[in-house]
C-alpha cells in the first residue's frame, strides 16, 4: 500500500530508536526522570499499542495517553440522549461503529438494538443521508461524532441535504474540538508533561496556527505526528531533539498530509453549518468552554436537539470509574481501581475500556506483555 | 481520533455532488471530493490524485514531494545511525576481540 | 409439526412431487402435497443418493461399513444465516456443507453423511431455494459426503430472514489419530493453509451497506481432503482447527489456554490479501480476527513441519500455506505477535463482534 507500508519499516523503525536513544542522551532530565509526552490522538494511542512502539523505547521516554478519542470523552448522559432518540417511533438512527458499546447510564446503543430499535451502523455520514433519500417516510438521525477531522464530513453531508431539499434528515451533534481541551490539560498546575505529539488528521483540516500557544505560553514543543508507526517514531525523535536543543516549537511532521494553513474548504464548510458553544461537558474532564459545537441558526431543520425531545439530562460517571485522571494523564491506565476487574471490554464502566483508541481498552488488549492475566492475584 | 487511510482517485463519478471512486489496495469506495477540489484544482483534475480519506470524504491532496522529503530524512537517520552502530561494533571488536552479540 | 422428507415405508419409488408455482408460501410447510413437492422438487432431486432415496425418516447407516473406516465416530451440527445469501465465492448453501464436513475433518475425521434442515421464510423464491438446494449437491459431491436426511419448515414473514440451515454431520476417526488443542507443545509449530479473512471480508462487501467494492470472494471450501494430505504426511500433528468466526487470532488463544503453552506469531509471515488489508484500514479492523470458511490452522511438531507444509502447498486448498508462528513455553496462556515493526504485542481474544470503526 502506497504512503502506508514505507511507513512501517523495521530497519528504519530500529534507527529511529537508535536517533531517540541518541537524543535521550543529550538530555540532561532524563538523569533524574522521564521525560513524558503525550500523544493527543487516540489514533496514536492505537497505532503505538497495535505496533508494540511503547516497548521498544527507553525506559527515559514515558508515553502519556491523551483525550484525544471522542468516543471515550462523550458523557454518559449524551449516550442517553442517542438511546432516547433512536427509540422514538419512526426513526433510524444511524452512527459510526464505534459508539455502539459505549455504555449509557442504562442501556448502550448495541441493547437498544436488541431491544427493537431500528439502529444502523455506517462508515459515512453520505450513508446515513442515503438512507434518507430511500426512507422518505422515516426520520433518519445520523449521531455525529468526532473532532475537527470528521467535522468536515458532517457539515458537506448536512449542506448536500439541504441542496437536494432532503427534510426527513438531521444530525445529533457532538462535535468536538480539540484545542481547548489542550490549553485545559497546559494550565492545569499539576502539568506534568514534556511535549506533545499533535494530531495529525485533525491538524489536517485546522493547520499548525491553533497550537502556538502550547508553545508560546506553555514553552512545550508540540510535533504533528502521522499515523504509521515511523511518524509515530519520528515525532517522539523530534520532540527529543527539540528538548534536547532547549527549543519549544510547533513542528510537522505529517507535512504530507497536513498543509501549514489546514484545509480551507474544510474550514469554510464547518463554520457555514457549525458554531461554539459556550460548552461541552466531556466525561472525565467536566464542562470546557467553547469545546464543541452545534448547528447554526440557518439549518436548525438539520438539527435533531431542536427536532426532537431530548432528555439532556447529565449523568455522572460511575463513582469508581477514574477515566478522567487517565485522561489527563495523572494516572496509567492499569492503576486504575476497577482496571480488569469491574471495569473490562467485557464489561466496561467507562469508556476508555470501550473504543479501541481508548488507552484503558488498548492496555488490556494489546497490552503490556508480562500483565498477569486478569483476575487472578498478582 | 479519526481514522484516515491513503487512496487514489480512479474516476469521477457525480460532478455536482463532487462525487469520485478512490482506490485503496483494490478497495474501490464512492467519496465526496469537496475538500480537495478548488478554484486551481478543478474535479476533473482529481483523478489520479493521491487522497487521504476519512469516512468516505477525500480529507486532504497527499503531497508526493513533502512525502519524499519525510522518507529521506528518515533515511539519512538510518544511515547516521548505521555508521554509529559500525563504529560501536568496532570499538568493542577492539575490546572484546569478537565475542557478544547485538544487545 | 410438519414432516420433512416425505417418508414411506414401501421401497418402490414412488412417482416425486413437483413444483409449479414461483415462490414458498406457508403451504409448502403444512405437511401436505406442497410441502411434499417442495422437497422432492428442490431437495431429494438436488441431493440425490441412494441413502437419501429411501425417504424413511431417518437414514440407516451398516455398522459394519463404519467401523471398517475406523474406530471412532465424529458427529457435529452448526446452523448457517449468513446474510446476503449470494456472495462472491459461495452461498449458504455451499457454506453448509463445507463448514460442517470441516468441523467433523479438523477432528481426524473423514466425513460421510450430512442432515440438511431448513427453516424457509414465506415468500422467498423457488429458484433461489434451487440454487441453493444445488450448490449443496455440488459441495457434498466434492466433498465426497452424502445428505441423508432433512427437514423443512416455512415460517411467517420475519420470523426468519429468507432461509437459515442446519446441518449436522458424522465422521469416522481412522484408529491412531488424536487430535487436539490441549496437545501443543513449545517447539511446534504454527501452520495456516492460506491467505486470512477472505470470507469475512468478503461478506462486509457483499452486505452493500459499507458501499465497498473489490475483487475478493469468500474462500469457502470443503478441507476434508487437505486434512487428510496433512495427516498422512504428517502423522504426529497436534491440532487443526479451522478459523471461522473470529479469525485466526481466537483458534490461536484456544490454543495457548488449552495446552496452557505461549503463542508468538509474526506479523510478517502471516498472509493476508493486499484488498484484505484494504477493507481492514478503510474499516478499521484487524483481519486477524475476520472469519475464514476455507482455512485452517494447524499446529505440528518442528520435525514434521516441513513435509506437512510442502503437503499443504501441494494441495489445491493449500498453494499458500506458510508458518506463522511457533509454540513457546513463554506467557502461558497467551499469543503474541511480533509486529511488522518489530515490536511485540497481545493477540487477545475478541470479546464482541468487530464493529468498523472511525477512530
Amino acid at each position: 500500500m502506497k504512503y502506508v507500508d514505507e511507513f512501517r519499516d523495521p530497519a528504519k523503525a530500529r534507527a529511529l530508536i537508535g536517533e531517540i536513544n541518541a537524543q535521550v542522551a543529550r538530555i540532561e532530565t532524563c538523569k533524574s526522570r522521564p521525560l513524558a509526552i503525550m500523544e493527543v490522538c487516540g489514533g496514536h494511542t492505537h497505532a503505538i499499542f497495535k505496533y508494540g512502539i511503547e516497548q521498544m523505547l527507553p525506559d527515559a521516554v514515558e508515553l502519556v495517553h491523551g483525550p484525544g478519542c471522542p468516543v471515550c470523552v462523550l458523557p454518559m448522559g449524551r449516550v442517553d440522549d442517542c438511546v432516547a432518540l433512536a427509540e422514538t417511533p419512526g426513526v433510524i438512527f444511524t452512527t459510526f461503529g464505534d459508539a455502539m458499546r459505549v455504555p449509557g447510564s442504562k442501556k448502550s446503543l448495541m441493547q437498544a438494538k436488541a431491544d427493537g430499535a431500528d439502529i444502523r451502523m455506517v462508515y459515512s455520514p453520505l450513508d446515513a443521508l442515503a438512507i434518507a433519500r430511500s426512507n422518505p417516510d422515516k426520520e433518519v438521525i445520523f449521531f455525529g461524532l468526532g473532532f475537527e477531522t470528521t467535522m468536515p464530513s458532517t457539515a458537506l453531508t448536512i449542506l448536500q441535504a439541504e441542496a437536494e431539499g432532503i427534510r426527513n434528515f438531521s444530525l445529533f451533534c457532538n462535535h468536538i474540538t480539540i484545542i481547548p481541551t489542550m490549553e485545559a490539560i497546559c494550565s492545569s498546575p499539576d502539568l506534568k508533561l514534556d511535549g506533545f505529539l499533535g494530531p495529525g488528521h485533525v491538524s489536517m483540516v485546522i493547520g499548525e496556527a491553533p497550537y502556538r500557544f502550547i508553545a508560546e505560553r506553555y514553552k512545550r514543543p508540540l510535533v504533528i505526528s502521522g499515523f504509521e508507526p515511523l511518524d509515530v517514531l519520528h515525532s517522539i525523535a523530534m520532540v527529543l531533539k527539540q528538548i534536547a536543543e532547549g527549543r519549544a516549537e510547533i513542528e510537522n511532521q505529517y507535512s504530507r498530509i497536513v498543509p501549514k494553513n489546514g484545509n480551507e474548504q474544510a474550514q469554510a464548510a464547518i463554520s457555514r453549518v457549525f458554531e461554539l458553544r459556550e460548552f461541552f461537558e466531556w466525561r472525565g474532564l467536566g464542562s470546557i468552554d467553547h469545546s464543541g459545537v452545534r448547528i447554526r441558526d440557518a439549518y436548525a431543520h438539520y438539527d435533531a436537539e431542536r427536532k426532537f425531545a431530548v432528555p439532556a439530562l447529565k449523568i455522572a460517571d460511575p463513582a469508581a470509574c477514574q477515566c478522567g485522571d487517565v485522561l489527563k494523564g495523572l494516572l496509567k491506565p492499569q492503576d486504575c481501581k476497577v482496571f480488569g476487574r469491574a471495569c473490562t471490554p467485557e464489561t466496561p464502566l467507562g469508556a476508555l475500556m470501550v473504543s479501541s483508541e481508548g488507552a484503558c481498552a488498548a492496555y488490556y488488549q494489546y497490552g503490556d506483555l508480562d500483565r498477569e492475566p486478569v483476575g487472578e492475584d498478582a | 481520533m479519526c481514522l484516515g487511510i491513503p487512496g487514489q482517485i480512479v474516476e469521477i463519478r457525480d460532478t455536482v455532488r463532487q462525487l469520485g471512486l478512490v482506490d485503496v489496495a483494490g478497495v474501490r469506495r464512492e467519496v465526496n471530493l469537496a475538500c480537495v477540489v478548488g478554484d486551481d484544482h478543478r474535479i476533473v483534475d482529481c483523478i489520479g490524485d493521491w487522497v487521504l480519506v476519512h469516512v468516505g470524504f477525500a480529507m486532504s491532496r497527499i503531497d508526493e514531494e513533502e512525502a519524499r522529503a519525510t522518507l529521506k530524512i528518515l533515511e539519512d537517520i538510518g544511515e547516521v545511525q548505521e555508521n554509529l552502530a559500525a563504529m560501536r561494533a568496532g570499538d568493542e571488536a577492539m575490546q572484546t576481540n569478537g565475542t557478544g552479540g547485538a544487545s | 409439526m410438519s414432516e420433512a422428507l416425505d417418508k414411506r415405508t414401501s421401497p418402490a419409488p414412488r412417482p416425486r412431487g413437483k413444483l409449479n408455482v414461483p415462490k414458498v408460501t406457508l403451504a409448502h410447510g403444512g405437511g401436505g402435497k406442497a410441502m411434499r413437492d417442495l422437497v422432492d422438487d428442490v431437495f431429494v432431486r438436488a441431493f440425490d443418493n441412494p441413502l437419501l432415496a429411501t425417504l424413511e425418516d431417518q437414514a440407516r447407516f451398516r455398522l459394519a461399513d463404519l467401523s471398517a473406516q475406523g474406530d471412532r465416530l465424529a458427529m457435529t451440527t452448526d446452523s448457517y444465516v449468513v446474510d446476503p445469501l449470494f456472495f462472491p465465492g459461495g452461498d449458504i448453501g455451499k457454506l453448509a456443507v463445507c463448514g460442517t464436513v470441516n468441523d467433523l475433518a479438523v477432528g481426524g475425521a473423514v466425513p460421510l453423511y450430512l442432515s440438511c434442515s431448513v427453516i424457509i421464510e414465506e415468500g422467498i423464491e423457488v429458484e433461489t431455494l434451487r440454487r441453493i438446494a444445488r450448490s449443496m449437491a455440488e459441495a457434498a459431491a466434492e466433498a465426497n459426503v452424502m445428505i441423508v436426511t432433512g427437514d423443512t419448515k416455512v415460517v411467517h414473514h420475519g420470523q426468519c430472514d429468507k432461509i437459515f440451515i442446519n446441518t449436522s454431520g458424522v465422521g469416522v476417526i481412522r484408529e491412531g489419530i488424536d487430535l487436539g488443542a490441549g496437545n501443543a507443545r513449545p517447539g511446534d509449530i504454527v501452520l495456516v493453509n492460506g491467505v486470512l479473512g477472505d470470507h469475512g471480508a468478503t461478506i462486509l462487501k457483499s452486505r452493500g451497506d459499507l458501499a465497498l467494492d473489490a475483487a475478493i470472494e469468500s474462500d469457502c471450501a470443503p478441507l476434508g481432503d487437505l486434512i487428510s494430505t496433512l495427516l498422512a504426511a504428517a502423522p504426529g500433528t497436534r491440532f487443526i482447527r479451522d478459523a471461522t468466526r473470529g479469525g485466526v487470532a481466537s483458534v490461536l488463544n484456544e490454543i495457548a489456554i488449552a495446552s496452557d503453552t505461549g503463542i508468538e506469531i509474526d506479523e510478517t509471515a502471516t498472509p493476508i490479501r493486499e484488498e484484505v488489508k484494504g477493507v481492514c484500514e478503510i474499516l478499521g479492523l484487524d483481519p486477524m480476527y475476520l472469519a475464514n470458511e476455507g482455512k485452517i490452522v494447524c499446529i505440528v511438531p518442528e520435525d514434521q513441519s516441513a513435509n506437512a507444509l510442502a503437503a499443504l502447498r501441494a494441495h489445491p486448498y493449500g498453494r499458500e500455506a506458510c508458518a506463522i508462528g511457533r509454540v513457546t513455553s513463554q506467557r502461558r496462556g497467551r499469543v503474541v505477535m511480533n509486529t511488522v515493526l518489530g515490536g511485540k504485542r497481545i493477540v487477545d481474544m475478541l470479546v464482541g463482534e468487530q464493529l468498523p470503526r472511525i477512530c
